[in-house]
C-alpha cells in the first residue's frame, strides 16, 4: 500500500496480467495476453461473442487455469490460488442469486463463509443492502425482486466482502433495454462510490463506451487495442476496432496513391474516396477505409457541401428516425454501396424521401484507412 | 385432425371421464375395494366357526405378542436404516450423471444403474445367493485369498439385507436426485464457490437445499419399497429376517389367519404413513412439491 500523495506514483496496479495463455485443445483461448488495470478504475474487455473474454475472466477469477503466464491482483501472483481464497468477486452473467436463501442471507452469504459471526454479518449485510439503495429488502426472497433490484443484491453481495477486483460477466444482458439503460448509468454511480476497481465484459459497445475508463477491445484471443472510449472512437488502430466500436462506414478496395498520407482508394465499381492512412500503405494493396456516419454532410445540391471536399452522390434507401440519433440509408451512385450518414438535427431534412437523389462529403481527415486484414471476414 | 376436438362443456366433460376412466376403474376396483374389505376384515374377531364380531381383537393381538411389535419395529429401523444408505451411495452416482459426466457417458451410467432392473427380482436375488452363500463365489475368493481359513456364510446376516435392499433401491434413487441435480444452475456452485465457499458448505447451503425436494422424493419411494419388500428380506436373511412382511404373509398363507394379517397391513400402512409424514415435517417439504419430483 503507498501513502497518497506520495512523490513518485508506484501504486501496484490491482490487477496485472502477463503473457496470459490459454489452449482448448487446438483452439487458442487467449493468446499472449499482457495488460494492467489502475486501483479503482472502470477496465471493460469489449469483443464478439467467442473472442475469448469470458476465459478471460474466468482465468482472472480463477475458475480455469491458465496454460501460460501470471496473473497478480492487489501486487500478489495467483498461481494455485483457488476461486474462495481470492481477493476477487465475480457478478455472473445470470446474477446466480441464491433463490434457497433471502436477500440478506444472500449477501451474508460470503461473511458467513469468512467465520464472520451471525448479528454482525446481518449487521453488515443490511448496511451494505442500504448503500446498493435496498434498504430493508433484506428479508425478502430473490424471487420478489425487479431485475434492477437483483443485480444490485449480486453487487452488493460481492461488495460487502471488500474485494480487490470486482468482475463482471455481463450482467447487464439478461435485462430489457430500458432497464439495461438505466442500470447502465447505475453501475457507473455505484463504481465510483464504491472506488472498487471493476473488470467487466461485454459484447457491447455501448456499454463499454459509456461505463470505463479504459476499454480493451478483444478479437480472436488478442487485444486488438488498449485504450479510453475516446481513443477507441476516435483513433481506432485496428480495423477491426473502427468496425467493432461505434456505427461506421466500411469502404473497401485498392489504393491507387497515396500522396501526403492521404489514400485514394477505388472500390471494385471504380468509386474514389480520399482516407487518412494508418500506417504504411503501399500502392495497389487492399485497403479499406472507415467513415463515421456523423463525419459526414449531406447536402441536396453539390453546391451546399463544404467546397474543398470531394462530392459524391447517392439516392436514399430508407429513413431511420430516431430523434437525434437519426440516420439516412442511402446507396451510392457508383458503388451501389450502402452507407449511414446521420441526419443534421436542424430538420433541414425532415421531408426528405426515399429513393431522393442526395449529395454527401466529408473530411478525408475524418475517414481512416487500413490495410485490409489477409482473412476476409 | 382438422376439427376441434370436442367444443360443449358436456362433449368435454365426457372425454374427460373417458381418458379417466381406465385409471379409476383400477384404482376404485383393485385398490380402494380390496383394501375397505381388509379394513373390515382386520376389526372382526372369529368367536365360533362361521361366528364373527366386531372387535380390536387383532390389533390387540400385535401389542400384546412382543414378537409382533419387535419384528414391527425392526423393519421400520432397518428400512430408516436402508433408505439413509442408499441415499449416501445413491447420492455421488447421481452428482456423477447429473455434473460431472457429460453426453454418452451420462447416458451410459443411468444404463448401468438399471441394468440390474431387467432382470426379474427373483432371479437378481437368487444371484446374491449364489455369490454369498457358504459353498458360494464369494466365501471361496476369500479362502483363496487367505482372508479366511475356512468358508464362511455370509448370507443369514442383517447387513446382507441392507446391502440387497440398497442394491433394489438405487435406481430409485437415483432418478429423482439427478432430476433435481441436474435443475442445478452450475454459475450458483461457482457463485458460492467464488463467494469464499468450501465444498462442505456448498454442499450444506447450496446443493442439498436445491435437492431437497428430490431427495425426499427418493426417500419417500425408497422406504416405502422397502419397507414393503418381501423378496430380498426373505431370501438374503432367511428365518433370522424377521421382516414385517414375512408376519403378513404367514398370517394369510400359513395360518389362514386373515383377520390377523389385515390387521398387520393396515399397521404396515399406518407406520409408512407417519414415517413419510415425519420425513415431509423433518425436510419442510410439502407432499405436492416432492411427488412431481419423484
Amino acid at each position: 500500500m503507498s501513502t497518497p500523495g506520495a512523490a513518485t506514483p508506484v501504486t501496484t496496479p490491482d490487477l496485472e496480467v502477463r503473457g496470459l495463455l490459454k489452449r482448448f485443445a487446438a483452439h487458442l483461448a487467449v493468446v499472449d495476453l499482457s495488460f494492467s488495470v489502475a486501483r479503482g478504475s472502470f477496465f471493460s474487455i469489449l469483443g464478439p461473442s467467442g473472442c475469448g473474454k469470458t476465459t478471460l475472466l474466468r482465468m482472472i477469477a480463477g475458475f480455469i487455469q491458465p496454460d501460460g503466464g501470471e496473473i497478480s491482483i492487489g501486487g500478489r501472483s495467483m498461481a494455485g490460488v483457488g476461486p474462495n481464497r481470492r481477493p476477487v468477486n465475480m457478478v455472473f452473467q445470470h446474477l446466480a442469486l441464491f433463490p434457497m436463501m433471502s436477500v440478506a442471507q444472500n449477501v451474508a452469504f460470503g461473511l458467513a463463509r469468512r467465520g464472520v459471526g451471525r448479528a454482525e454479518r446481518l449487521r453488515r449485510a443490511e448496511a451494505m443492502l442500504e448503500r446498493v439503495g435496498l434498504a430493508g429488502a433484506g428479508g425478502k426472497r430473490t424471487e420478489e425482486l425487479s431485475g434492477g433490484q437483483r443485480q444490485r443484491v449480486a453487487i452488493a453481495r460481492s461488495m460487502v466482502l471488500e474485494p480487490t477486483l470486482l468482475l463482471l460477466d455481463e450482467p447487464l444482458g439478461a435485462l430489457d433495454l430500458k432497464l439495461r439503460e438505466h442500470m447502465k448509468l447505475e453501475l457507473k454511480q455505484l463504481q465510483s462510490s464504491f472506488g472498487t476497481t471493476f473488470v467487466y465484459i461485454t459484447h457491447d459497445q455501448s456499454e463499454a463506451l459509456v461505463l470505463s475508463d479504459h476499454v480493451g477491445v478483444m478479437n480472436h484471443g488478442r487485444f486488438e487495442q488498449l485504450g479510453t472510449p475516446q481513443q477507441l472512437y476516435y483513433a481506432p488502430a485496428t480495423s477491426f476496432v473502427a468496425g467493432f466500436v461505434g456505427a461506421n462506414n466500411r469502404i473497401a478496395g485498392k489504393a491507387r496513391s497515396i500522396s501526403a498520407a492521404l489514400v485514394e482508394l477505388v472500390t471494385a465499381e471504380g468509386w474514389a474516396v480520399h482516407a487518412r492512412a494508418h500506417g504504411s500503405i503501399a500502392p495497389g494493396a487492399s485497403v479499406e477505409a472507415f467513415i463515421r456516419p456523423e463525419g459526414m454532410t449531406l447536402g441536396r445540391t453539390t453546391a451546399q457541401l463544404p467546397p474543398d471536399q470531394p462530392a459524391h452522390e447517392g439516392e436514399v434507401l430508407s429513413l431511420l428516425f430516431d430523434g437525434a440519433n437519426s440516420v439516412v440509408l442511402l446507396r451510392e451512385a457508383r458503388s451501389r454501396l450502402e452507407l449511414r450518414i446521420a441526419l443534421p438535427q436542424t430538420g433541414a431534412y425532415a421531408d426528405l424521401k426515399v429513393g431522393a437523389h442526395i449529395c454527401f462529403s466529408f473530411d478525408p481527415q475524418r475517414a481512416i484507412c487500413f490495410s485490409a486484414p489477409d482473412t476476409h471476414a | 385432425m382438422p376439427e376441434p376436438l370436442a367444443t360443449a362443456p358436456w362433449q368435454r366433460r365426457l372425454l374427460l371421464a373417458l381418458l379417466l376412466a381406465p385409471a379409476l376403474l383400477w384404482l376404485v376396483g383393485l385398490i380402494i375395494l380390496p383394501h375397505l374389505d381388509l379394513a373390515l376384515l382386520s376389526f372382526r374377531e372369529r368367536i365360533a366357526p362361521r361366528e364373527y364380531v366386531t372387535s380390536l381383537a387383532q390389533y390387540r393381538t400385535f401389542f400384546s405378542e412382543p414378537l409382533y411389535w419387535h419384528v414391527f419395529l425392526r423393519t421400520a429401523v432397518f428400512s430408516a436404516l436402508a433408505t439413509a444408505l442408499t441415499l449416501l451411495v445413491a447420492f455421488p452416482i447421481a452428482w456423477i450423471i447429473a455434473k460431472v459426466a457429460r453426453g454418452r457417458m451420462s447416458a451410459l451410467l443411468f444404463v448401468v444403474c438399471l441394468i440390474p432392473f431387467w432382470v426379474s427380482e427373483t432371479v437378481r436375488t437368487l444371484g446374491w445367493m449364489i455369490l454369498l452363500r457358504e459353498s458360494g463365489v464369494l466365501p471361496a475368493l476369500l479362502v483363496h485369498l487367505g482372508i479366511t481359513a475356512q468358508p464362511v456364510e455370509l448370507l443369514y446376516h442383517d447387513a446382507t439385507i441392507l446391502v440387497g435392499l440398497v442394491y433394489t433401491s438405487l435406481l430409485f434413487m437415483v432418478v429423482p436426485l439427478v432430476g433435481s441435480l441436474e435443475s442445478l444452475d452450475n454459475s450458483l456452485i461457482e457463485a458460492a464457490y467464488d463467494l469464499g465457499a468450501r465444498g462442505g458448505a456448498i454442499l450444506r447451503s447450496i446443493v442439498i437445499p436445491h435437492a431437497a425436494p428430490g431427495i425426499t422424493a427418493g426417500c419417500i419411494v425408497v422406504f416405502m419399497l422397502t419397507l414393503g419388500n418381501y423378496l430380498t428380506p426373505t431370501l438374503l436373511g432367511g428365518k433370522n429376517s424377521l421382516w414385517f412382511t414375512e408376519q403378513i404373509y404367514t398370517q394369510f398363507i400359513t395360518r389362514f389367519n386373515w383377520e390377523q394379517g389385515a390387521a398387520f397391513g393396515f399397521l404396515l400402512l399406518a407406520l409408512s404413513t407417519v414415517m413419510v409424514w415425519l420425513g415431509l415435517k423433518i425436510s419442510g417439504q410439502r407432499f405436492s412439491d416432492v411427488m412431481r419430483r419423484a
